[in-house]
């Protein structure tokens, strides 16, 4: 019987950011777009959800695409390919709505461009118009450009500094874009100040947009209430509501409190972790919450 | 008392009269040392200990306490077993009904159900005899011996069960149906097996080990654990009964309350399934040696008065809260706790303060938490449950600082299952609707017991429920009849 969660694959796409392919046949064969798992690599280890960039069934594999941003993603650029991961649970979270609609567009933003992947394709599965606005700070921080390019029938790229694509934020192509063609649907996934804008962009113009949130979890089945938002005044727990939600209803400065909270915690955990591998980071990139 | 002779010589037994002292004390951590640690508080009887309180049952003709235990412990005969100094004997017996004693020994509300119907309690005269503590000892006796002996299980039938969630219900049905030479397979949504027992019940009321013991009892069984497996998400209960003979549901009642006032998202409000949950199953009280953190609050308040709000309090002191203020909208006489928990939560400085509850939450810039502004309560006439409903009293309001909350109000059914599979109908409420004695569902093969049928109750309900539904399913299994529901369960 083939190993179960074993990390069959390991490549590094940008600085910081990891693809990793797993063997979970279950989390393979029910997954749909939009679901996240929860990992947990060690006893002593904390459990973090993460995206399911993509799965294959046929293989019975899942692929995570993992920023380093605490000790737990610091540790698991040091699994061993061959080896099993501790825990993989899922797939957890409600699916995206998938349904055959004109034109959809997607906005992904640094890391956030691997969860928006399986949607793309599954509304392109489903026979819709789909294009995507990927945004990075950089050229080497972006991320699966090509798999992008194959998932959609349009990709534009922008960074902040112009040293690959556009130059500027995703949403100064998203204004633009918009005002060419109206979308039937925008879905953005990407640093929560990132859809913010993008929903700050879209309400003006009523069009209906679709986050994915990322807070800080704990069991991902709806049992804590640790991963609750504010949507539209009322409180939903993300791991079993969402992750995705109305982009014009969402409280994110409640949100992004929310996933500091723990900051100078998860500083202290990462700076010990560097300490105790004996590696260091030139700078500490620890940002609240875990990021997918 | 070692003259048990009469005056004619003839050696006979004197009747104990012990029966009219007060019940035996268990020794127990002093309350200054204890809430520095999350070792276990109370030690448990020393053999000779155990024996006196054992003499004090007086082996009633008509015992009640029977009546009063939900499994129906032959409870006057381990207690007479003990007395008799034969703790092989009394294990023996308390587990020919009860499979998991060392943990129903320390969290049953005793003085619920087998104590308080003891016929000594009844006199009014009298202590009743301290069954929770006897039989809590006669399973760690046997543990202490190192030689916990797994129920022997019948030939294999080659039909094959699976069981959704490993809490008490769970547990219960996988020993019982193993016992009867069925395959079982449990399935467990978290990493551990247990239940609210490793999620939510702390350390220093019920020992992870004690835990760990019975799960480990299950393997020995033969019984296979899948953990993370989130039934309804991983696989569906429509492939499960496909590849097995019958399903049974014991998902609990992991579905956390809040009370909708305002504030509640701040930082620092913590659902008490997330607070223990951080703080047991993920270990947060060795941060950062284990990697999950939990806020540490130094003046902290928990709202409700239930066995959850006790933990909730006790674990707060234990993580090095100065101040823990317990908020309850009654007063002490309606609290759901068990009176030993109350009784160590006062001991160990947890400052009660009835009839109030918070009417919301204020924070400070970085949306922390940082007070709460109450209401104070009066007693009206009783509602639905018999309790006295507790009234507003107009006006009188106050406010509190605190740096953290701990909501303790209530657990509703966990609604993944259900919700994933429509056609396991469901109460208002989203309790699942199964058969009274049998558990079973809507769904023909689909079995269900526990907290997600009777709503959030006790281990001992949803291990009678895993042993009523084990016989069911064996009959089912036998039979393959699946007859109109009876009587249903009611919440
Ligand atoms: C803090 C706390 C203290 C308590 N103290 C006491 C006490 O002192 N005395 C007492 O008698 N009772 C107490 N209770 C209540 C008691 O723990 C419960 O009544 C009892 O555990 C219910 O057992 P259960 O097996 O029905 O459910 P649970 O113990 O809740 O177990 C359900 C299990 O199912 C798993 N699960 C859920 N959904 C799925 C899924 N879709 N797939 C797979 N697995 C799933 C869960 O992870 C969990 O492990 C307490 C409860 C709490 C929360
Ligand atoms: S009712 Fe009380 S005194 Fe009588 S047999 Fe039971 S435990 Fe003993
Ligand atoms: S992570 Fe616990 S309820 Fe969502």
């Amino acid at each position: 019987m083939p190993m179960m969660n074993e990390l069959l694959e390991k490549e590094t796409l940008a600085p910081k950011v990891t693809r990793y392919v797993v063997r979970a046949p279950d989390v393979a064969r029910f997954r749909q777009a939009g679901q996240f798992v929860i990992v947990r690599i060690a006893e002593d280890g904390e459990r973090i959800p993460l995206t399911i960039a993509d799965a294959d069934r046929e293989q019975g594999t899942v692929t995570l695409v993992v920023q380093e941003v605490g000790k737990t993603t610091a540790a698991m650029t040091r699994l061993e390919v061959g080896k099993p991961i501790l825990d993989v649970v899922g797939p957890l979270g409600a699916p995206t709505h998938i349904e055959k609609l004109d034109y959809v567009l997607g906005v992904g933003g640094g890391i956030g461009i691997a969860p928006l992947h399986p949607i793309c394709q599954a509304f392109r599965a489903a026979g819709t118009h789909v294009e995507a606005i990927l945004g990075a700070r950089n050229k080497d921080l972006l991320i699966l450009e090509d798999w992008m390019r194959r998932a959609c029938d349009q990709v534009h790229v922008c960074t902040d500094d112009g040293s690959y694509g556009e130059k500027g934020f995703v949403t100064h192509v998203l204004e633009r874009l918009i005002g060419e063609r109206k979308p039937d649907l925008v879905v953005a996934i990407g640093p929560l100040i990132m859809m913010k804008m993008v929903a700050k962009v879209t309400q003006p113009h009523g069009l209906k947009t679709m986050v994915s949130l990322n807070p800080v979890m704990v069991d991902g089945t709806g049992m804590c209430g640790g991963c609750r938002v504010s949507v539209g005044g009322k409180t939903r727990f993300v791991c079993v509501d969402g992750p995705e939600f109305d982009a014009h209803q969402v409280d994110y400065d409640e949100l992004l409190s929310r996933q500091r909270f723990y900051l100078e915690q998860e500083k202290q955990a990462y700076q010990r972790y560097v300490e105790a591998v004996g590696h260091g980071p030139e700078e500490c990139r620890i940002r609240g919450g875990q990021q997918s | 008392m070692s003259d048990a002779a009469t005056p004619e010589g003839t050696p006979k037994k004197k009747k104990s009269t012990l029966f009219k002292e007060p019940r035996s004390a268990m020794p127990e951590q002093d309350p200054q040392e204890r809430i520095k640690n999350f070792r276990e508080v109370p030690f448990g009887y020393t053999p000779e200990l155990a024996r006196r309180e054992a003499e004090r049952c007086i082996q009633c003709k008509k015992p009640h306490c029977i009546d009063g235990c939900p499994v129906a412990i032959d409870i006057p005969r381990f207690i007479r077993q003990i007395h008799e100094g034969d703790f092989d004997a009394a294990v023996k017996t308390i587990k020919e009904t009860n499979v998991l004693p060392a943990i129903c020994g320390r969290v049953c509300p005793q003085e619920e159900q087998c104590e308080k119907v003891c016929n000594l309690a009844d006199s009014k005269k009298y202590q009743p005899v301290a069954i929770g503590r006897l039989e809590r000892f006669a399973a760690d006796w046997e543990a202490a011996r190192g030689k916990i002996e797994p129920p022997t299980c019948a030939a294999p039938t080659g039909k094959k069960v699976a069981v959704v969630g490993a809490g008490p219900a769970g547990l219960t049905v996988a020993v019982d149906l193993a016992r009867r030479g069925h395959k079982v397979v449990v399935m467990e949504a978290l990493h551990k097996a247990g239940g609210v027992l490793v999620y939510g019940i702390p350390e220093f009321r019920l020992p992870k080990v004690i835990v760990g013991r019975e799960v480990d009892t299950l393997a020995k069984m033969g019984v296979e654990l899948r953990t993370n497996v989130v039934v309804g998400k991983s696989i569906p209960v429509d492939d499960l009964l496909q590849e097995y003979d019958a399903v049974f549901i014991g998902t609990g009642a992991g579905l956390p309350y809040f009370m909708g006032i305002p504030g509640e998202n701040l930082n620092g409000i913590y659902s008490a399934n997330e607070y223990l949950t951080r703080v047991n199953l993920m270990r947060a009280y060795n941060f950062p040696t284990d990697d999950t953190p939990v806020c540490r609050g130094r003046k902290v308040a928990v709202v409700g008065g239930g066995n959850v709000a006790m933990d909730s309090a006790r674990t707060a002191l234990r993580m090095g809260a100065d101040e823990v203020h317990l908020l309850y909208r009654r007063t002490r006489t309606e609290m759901p706790a068990r009176i030993e928990e109350v009784h160590h939560a006062e001991e160990e400085g947890v400052r009660f303060q009835f009839l109030t509850a918070p009417l919301k939450y204020v924070g400070d810039k970085e949306n922390r938490v940082c007070g709460a502004h109450c209401q104070r309560f009066e007693l009206g006439e009783p509602d639905a449950s018999g309790r006295r409903r507790p009234v507003p009293i107009k006006g009188d309001e106050f406010d509190i600082e605190l740096d953290m909350a701990v909501c303790a109000i209530g657990n509703g059914p966990n609604p993944l299952v259900p919700n994933a599979q429509p056609d396991i109908k469901t109460r208002r409420g989203g309790n699942i609707v199964a058969e009274k004695g049998t558990c079973r569902t809507s769904k023909k093969g689909v079995f269900a017991g526990g907290d997600i049928v009777l709503g959030a109750a006790t281990v001992i309900l949803a291990m009678g429920a895993g042993r009523n539904a084990a016989q069911a399913i064996d009959d089912y299994l036998k039979t393959g009849e699946w007859p109109e529901l009876g009587e249903l369960e009611v919440k």
